[in-house]
């Protein structure tokens, strides 16, 4: 690992100050950015630490809304009750050290083609809120590791709007404990929305076939006859692009079966 | 440097680490616990848990910078007053837990963390919890059977061979 200078101020002012730097790069529980960092794939001049700012940090519930902090843990986000699909996600993540440590932000920040949290944020219709402005789930997804995000911007807390329904079902790759395909449903007063994470070389994406097929019967049923096309979905090791679009099938009728 | 404080199986240490020194760096290198093992160094094996404020965490996963003002508890702290082995060790080594030994302090780490938020936890919900420890000795059989075991439930009826 190169070496860097190291802050973790304790308000959000301080934080915005410190990451104005061009080569100051935020950190939130590391489980991604320390990994990268001794591979040497980052060369960070500073690392300003958003662990020790409360007002990032903590959950609250109210008008039908559920408010993230974006420092607020995998394990945190497990324990609420307001929202338990996004809280059967957020417990389903790693393992439980991971858990303890990683966090919302620094998840869709990061936006992983696999990873679990962008399909909740945008299969939920969510907010991310910044220092800066708000952003629409549906605009902040840009790609693989591509988000809406400036440079220096940082996100303060993700908006879900709790939905009457709603489950995510995770195909686990069992040595990364990352989703080989992952697919977040609900349905909610704006309708159905149906995300997909780990299947295509674009990141996580919205499968609108089956959101207008549930819109009209929110069945496992209505999805029958539906399929992907393999066309850009991602072939490794682990599964080629046929095998992934045919679960991305299985794991969406799974989750609306389980969302009931 | 940066002099870094925390609280170590109930003692303040301190020491001058530089940004990137992990904690468990700082835990093996600065105060010579080498019970906390690395084996990874990449956040995947578990070797290296420790407890953080009460929450396990790897510690080769975190800056040691992170845990300033923390209460951090290692292996070195799971024995009895007297030096004994804690309830959760002497189940290891009652049931045959181990073998090489190299994932044990992360093994019992894990285990205390989970007995404390899961005090008669199933086999299901312990080998679940354990995703993140990785053992290439024991086939995780008899370090499941020892952390049912630490927690006064009986192994022997559904664990026989
Ligand atoms: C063994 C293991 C298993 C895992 N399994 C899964 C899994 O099953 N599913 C899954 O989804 N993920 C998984 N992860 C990833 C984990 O969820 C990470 O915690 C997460 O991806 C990154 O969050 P972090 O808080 O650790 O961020 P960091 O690693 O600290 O940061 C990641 C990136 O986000 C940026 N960042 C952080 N916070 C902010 C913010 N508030 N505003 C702007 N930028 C920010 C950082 O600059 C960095 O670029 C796993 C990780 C490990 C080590
Ligand atoms: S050494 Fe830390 S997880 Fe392997
Ligand atoms: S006992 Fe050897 S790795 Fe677990």
């Amino acid at each position: 690992m190169y070496a860097f200078e190291f802050e973790r101020p304790r308000t959000l002012d301080e934080a915005v100050a410190a990451l104005a730097d061009d080569d100051a790069q935020a950190l939130a529980g590391g489980q991604t950015l320390i990994p990268t960092l001794r591979q040497r794939l980052a060369m960070p001049g500073k690392l300003v630490s958003l662990t020790a700012i409360d007002a990032l940090r903590g959950l609250s519930a109210s008008g039908g809304v559920l408010t993230i902090g974006a420092a607020t843990t995998h394990a945190e986000v497990a324990q609420q009750t307001d929202y338990p699909a996004l809280a059967k996600l957020a417990g389903g993540i790693g393992d439980p050290h991971v858990r303890n440590r990683g966090t919302i932000g620094g998840s869709i920040a990061n936006n992983d083609p696999s990873a679990c949290y962008p399909a909740g944020v945008l299969g939920s219709g969510a907010t991310v809120v910044t220092n800066r402005r708000e952003i629409a789930a549906d605009d902040y997804f840009t790609g693989l590791f591509e988000t809406a995000l400036d440079e220096g911007e940082i996100i303060t807390a993700v908006n879900f709007p709790i939905p009457d329904k709603a489950a995510y079902a995770k195909f686990d790759q069992p040595a990364s404990r990352f989703a080989l395909v992952g697919v977040f449903v609900s349905k909610g007063k704006d309708g159905v929305r149906v995300a997909v994470t780990g299947a295509s070389e674009g990141g996580v994406f919205r499968w609108a076939e089956a959101e207008a097929a549930l819109a009209s019967d929110f069945s496992a049923g209505a999805l029958e006859g539906l399929s992907v096309d393999p066309e850009g979905m991602i072939g490794d090791i682990h599964g080629g692009p046929d095998y992934r679009a045919h679960l991305i099938g299985v794991m969406t009728r799974r989750a609306v079966a389980a969302a009931g | 440097m940066t002099k870094v404080t925390m609280s170590v199986n109930g003692t303040e240490r301190s020491g001058e680490v530089e940004g990137r020194t992990l904690l468990s760096a700082f835990l093996r290198d600065t105060l010579g616990l080498t019970g906390t093992h690395v084996g990874c160094d990449t956040g995947q094996c578990g070797a290296c848990t420790v407890h953080v404020d009460g929450k396990s965490v790897k510690s080769c996963n975190m800056f040691a910078l992170e845990a300033d003002g923390a209460s951090v508890t290692t292996i070195e702290g799971m024995a009895n007053d007297d030096g004994s082995l804690g309830v959760i060790q002497q189940a290891f080594q009652d049931h045959h837990g181990l073998q090489c030994g190299f994932c044990t302090p992360g093994m019992v780490m894990a285990a205390a963390a989970l007995l404390k938020e899961n005090p008669k936890p199933s086999e299901a919900e312990v080998r679940a919890w354990l995703s993140g420890n990785l053992c290439r000795c024991t086939g995780y059989h008899n370090i499941v059977k020892a952390i049912l075991a630490a927690s006064g439930q009986d192994v022997s009826k559904e664990f026989a061979a």
